[in-house]
């Protein structure tokens, strides 16, 4: 069992392909174990093994997959972390997940969330917290946090997540794994259940950086069904590079400097990794991101305003929760959305509504949107001249259940390092770099649009050289 | 604001939300001390236009797939409370 | 002229702009692949994306796209090289996303003009669902319970507003009859007011006469019906002059008419407008109309009804007014071409057999549903050119073809209508019955007053039931007078 469990995915699938490994015992290993979970990571898990499941000339091998639950799963619950849509569903499966399960990764079980994607601690779930596999008193991240723990608690071989504004890079940061936002458009979002519109984007959450480029290179593509999605150019090739020659790396002083709230701990790894990036050959200098301090700004106008409207279909009237049905139209509304959204969901709702109502729109949302732009521009420019721009993932490590629920505003904050690049649409992948105070410490790289590949390429690199080793919470 | 968004709100959640709200909103306005002159906004991310789908049937969901769902399945549709003569 | 316009000493005149949804007939929904349909069971033409499920996305209907440009260019409108789609927000049973996707301040057309009315927009956006009411009156007033069909949800509209030319409820009626042919003639929509896939809001004001300033305007929803929307119209005017004339304010607010009782009732403030909270839609991506798109759009425009009534006056010799009458009645002009390729000897005189036609079918009527084939018309027109038949006679043998259809030749020999010539020497006889009943007036004419020639002309009409042609009996009656 623990040897099965020892396997990275890219491992176990070769495995299966060689003939060596069942993947109907492999899917039994897991599974059995994520039934048996007590970190809440799971709101579905499947009963058993897919029927016809012949993997051995299947890319992926057969090894099961953990899926965040706003991805819709044919007659699988499908519930995005919310009450609104308890026992939900769906008559259709997510293209990123058929692509998967195609590609040989069946579905394992449904992972739990910070409902609608809004959080960065999975506490804002309506099917209660994730607990952090490193320390159950912490949490694990959000909002994929369900997807983070399952995969570091060894309860899923690999999950994928969806990263709006650091859903997957932060809680890999604070759990001790391998995220990957990739380029918006890059993986299609037709079937997950929108959150903002133009950030939302699908992605892997693994052990290692091989597994998250084996999975990544089987979510894109272009989808006739979602128009905001764009064709991969070129193939993606497994990761290789043994060293960071020639790599310019650009510390960016507006997200790292001494204002920027960073922990000491974060900071002394951040500072450490700098160097195991210079000893690969890689060269280090500060860029300059001018408008990044007033990312999370934008952002926390342009996710809620996208939102609100999103959100706007759950009003009881074709599926999902329904309250009051049988008083008049306003009251069903307003009773069902306040009886099925949580607090933080609410909280944004009102503030996308805010930031779009007459009179107020040129000087939150359009103002914001022009944020947007002048940050494009920043990386763009930054890019010029370096071929990476780097950060600490998260700003912390991870923090006790319920030390942020009070003030909105200091969980807002987790985000201010991964915000910049979901509105510039670049990919950003953050790899563990070690531990501060026994808790996994996340490194993020940034790149410009497409340029995952070079991107997986020198985290493999410095993940090779890093040797972060995150078994022991694998118990 | 909570009725634009369907929302109905107790009065504690609502003296509370507006004290968060404008909370959030006075580190958010900063972005209002921006030169943002001659700017264009980011209406769309992706450089791309003229998605378009050619105009041929993809088959429905059969008729029991569609109210499967339905909190109130009434005549072949989707029940609701009568609305007011318009939308509010 | 709409009457009572004039009111204690003050003239007003109307101002009026009128706001229409045309339902495209293109294969599919405008975002998904769902057939359009009318009339098929409920909720058997939906997708995850027209239902609003949690995760779907919309795709744009490229054909949606080149109807709207040739909507375009048919009405002389600027395209817009680069338009974009919007959401509009708002709650309501027959909006599952809980917004619309339609288009705001970039929208494809721009200008643009039908007849003499300026259009100051053309948009393309999703229509809604159905909602159904159970209740007594199946109307909305009154009912307990709704239930939504979305089949209907999702079908392209083009939304079009013209400015506020129109100055009359006729001239309202007949601006939409035009709009109605136009659209008819390019082949994008059914346009049929009862389908509902053309629908029609008014914006309705009054003022004083030299005013330069508008009055208030209401907005009067939903008229279905060309009469509706005249009646409606007027019912409108003549309320706001009477507030105007009582020293009240028109209060700006959306009305419904009644067409049964013609009583006016506000449906809603248009102060408590909806905020609609407009935003780019960031599912979809920009539109760029291409100069291929354009072309496209311009190779499969069809004439329209002012170059067809140019046409008709220039080549075909017909009157300006007839030729207005076919040119912008599309059903009309058909039904004439049709006729013309039967027998095109004469248009002029076929094209005056249109208006008795459509008097006996009915002003609304397409002749091509009638019992009246075409080539029967031209067989009939032929006729009475040939002087086969009489002009008066002939009208009664158009009446029996309304009723019965058939062959006016038949008609004519089985009902004894051919026409009464000199040579058979039937209309000789009835010459010389009206001279000899009528000698004074046959002396005046013969003392050269020709004026008193009407009496005879009249007798031998009578007795012969109309089947002399008038113009026959008046030369025959002075020959005989002249010589006998």
């Amino acid at each position: 069992m623990s040897e099965i469990l020892d396997l990275t995915a890219a491992a176990a699938a070769e495995r299966v392909r060689a003939g060596e490994l069942d993947p109907a015992e492999l899917f039994d290993a897991y599974r059995e174990r994520a039934a048996a979970e007590e970190l809440n990571a799971f709101t579905w898990v499947a009963d058993g093994p897919p029927a016809n499941g012949d993997y051995k000339s299947a890319p992926l091998g057969g090894v099961p997959l953990a899926v965040k639950d706003l991805f819709c799963t044919e007659g699988v619950p499908s519930q995005a972390g919310s009450k609104i849509l308890e026992g939900y569903r769906p008559p259709y499966t997510a293209t990123v997940v058929r692509k998967l399960a195609e590609a040989g990764a069946p579905l394992l079980g449904k992972t739990n969330q910070d409902e609608f994607a809004m959080g960065s601690s999975n506490e804002n779930s309506g099917f209660g917290p994730v607990l952090n596999p490193w320390d159950r008193t912490r949490v694990p991240g959000g909002s994929s946090g369900g997807s983070a723990a399952a995969v570091t608690a060894g309860l899923a071989p690999w999950a994928i997540g969806t990263d709006t504004g650091g859903s997957i890079r932060q809680p890999a940061a604070l759990c001790g794994l391998v995220g990957l936002k990739p380029t918006y458009g890059a993986c299609s979002r037709y079937g997950m259940i929108a959150f903002a519109s133009s950030l939302d984007q699908a992605g892997p959450l693994t052990r290692n950086v091989t597994d998250a480029a084996l999975l990544f290179s089987h979510m894109v593509g272009r989808d006739h069904c979602d128009s905001t999605s764009l064709a991969f150019p070129g193939e993606l090739a497994p990761p290789k590079a043994q060293d960071l020659n020639g790599i310019r790396l650009g510390v960016p002083e507006e997200l790292t400097g001494e204002g920027g709230g960073i922990e000491p701990g974060v900071r002394e790894n951040f500072e450490a990794t700098l160097k195991v990036a210079e000893r690969l050959g890689a060269s280090i200098e500060p860029c300059q991101l001018p408008h990044a301090p007033h990312a999370l700004s934008a952002y926390y106008l342009i996710a809620p305003a996208e939102a609100s409207a999103n959100l706007a279909r759950f009003d009881g009237v074709r599926y999902g929760l329904r309250v009051d049905g049988d008083k008049d139209l306003l009251t069903m509304y307003t009773h069902t959305r306040a009886a099925g959204f949580g607090p933080e969901v609410k909280r944004r709702i009102m503030l996308g509504t805010y930031a779009l109502s007459s009179g107020y729109y040129d000087a939150y949302y359009g103002t914001a949107q022009k944020v947007r732009t002048k940050i494009s521009d920043d990386f763009r420019a930054a890019f010029e001249r370096f071929d990476f721009v780097v950060t600490p993932t998260s700003p912390w490590t991870a923090f006790e259940l319920g030390a942020k629920t009070d003030d909105p505003l200091a969980m807002y904050l987790n985000d201010f390092c991964t915000v910049p690049m979901s509105l510039a649409g670049i990919p950003a992948i953050s790899i563990p770099s070690g531990l501060s105070d026994a808790l996994p410490v996340g490194f993020q790289l940034a790149g410009p649009a497409f340029s995952e590949q070079r991107l997986l390429d020198a985290a493999y690199a410095l993940e090779q050289a890093i040797g972060f080793d995150g078994s022991s919470a694998r118990r | 604001m909570a009725r634009l968004a369907r929302l109905e709100l107790s009065d504690d959640e609502v003296q509370r939300m507006a004290s968060e709200l404008s909370h959030v909103l006075d580190h958010i306005e900063k972005i209002g001390e921006l030169d943002l002159e001659g700017v264009p906004p980011t209406s769309h991310v992706v450089d791309v236009t003229n998605v378009l789908r050619q105009d041929v049937p993809v088959p429905s969901f059969p008729r029991e797939v569609i109210l499967a769902a339905a909190p109130e399945p009434l005549e072949g549709g989707f029940g609701v409370p009568s609305p007011g003569a318009s939308p509010e | 002229m709409t009457s009572g316009l004039t009111v204690a000493g003050v003239d007003y005149e109307p101002v009026i702009g009128l706001e229409i949804h045309v339902q495209l007939k293109t294969v599919t929904k405008m975002f998904c692949g769902c057939e359009l349909s009318f009339g098929d069971e409920p909720n058997s033409h939906c997708c995850a994306v027209c239902l609003g499920l949690p995760g779907a996305l919309p795709v744009v209907n490229e054909r949606a796209i080149h109807f709207g440009l040739m909507i375009g260019l048919a009405f002389g409108c600027e395209i817009a090289d680069r338009s974009l789609f919007h959401r509009k927000n708002y709650f309501y049973p027959d909006s599952p996303k809980g917004y619309q996707i339609s288009q705001y301040d970039v929208p494809l057309c721009l200008g643009g003009q039908v007849g003499d009315v300026r259009i100051h927009r053309v948009h393309l956006e999703e229509d809604a669902a159905k909602l159904n009411h159970i209740g007594a009156s199946g109307r909305i007033h009154g009912a307990d319970r709704s239930w939504v069909d979305f089949n209907r949800c999702g079908t392209p509209l083009v939304e079009i507003v013209t400015e506020p030319d129109l100055h009359s409820s006729e001239h309202a009626r007949d601006w939409l009859r035009l709009l109605r042919s136009t659209l008819r003639v390019l082949g994008v929509s059914d346009v049929n007011m009862e389908e509902g896939s053309l629908r029609c809001d008014a914006n309705v004001s009054v003022r004083p006469v030299g005013s330069a300033e508008y009055g208030t305007k209401t907005e009067l929803k939903n008229m279905n019906s060309f009469r509706f929307l005249e009646r409606g119209v007027r019912a409108e005017i003549d309320r706001q002059i009477g507030l105007l004339n009582a020293g009240e304010p028109v209060v700006q607010e959306t009305l419904h008419f009644d067409p049964t009782s013609g009583d006016l009732t506000s449906l809603r403030s248009k102060e408590e407008a909806h905020d609609y909270r407009y935003f780019p839609e960031p599912d979809l991506v920009p539109l760029l109309a291409t100069e291929t798109m354009v072309a496209a759009a311009r190779a499969d425009l069809p004439e329209l009804p002012a170059d067809r009534a140019q046409r008709f006056e220039r080549d075909l010799g017909l009157s300006a007014e007839s030729a207005r009458l076919l040119g912008f009645r599309t059903e009309l002009g058909d039904y004439f071409e049709r006729a013309l390729a039967a027998d095109g000897d004469d248009p002029i005189a076929l094209a005056n057999w249109i208006p008795p036609l459509i008097e006996r079918i009915g002003s609304d009527q397409d002749p091509a549903d009638s019992k009246v084939a075409p080539e029967s018309l031209a067989a009939l027109a032929a006729m009475v050119g040939a002087k086969e038949v009489s002009r008066d006679a002939a009208r009664d043998v158009l009446t029996k073809l309304v009723e019965e259809g058939g062959d006016p030749r038949e008609i004519v020999a089985r009902e004894g209508l051919g026409a009464l010539s000199g040579e058979d020497g039937g209309l000789a006889a009835l010459v010389d019955a009206a001279i000899a009943s009528d000698p004074d007036a046959a002396e005046e004419v013969r003392g050269g007053n020709r004026r008193a020639i009407g009496p005879l002309v009249g007798y031998v009409m009578r007795e012969s039931k109309g089947r002399a042609d008038g113009g026959e009996v008046t030369r025959l009656i002075l020959e005989r007078l002249q010589t006998g």
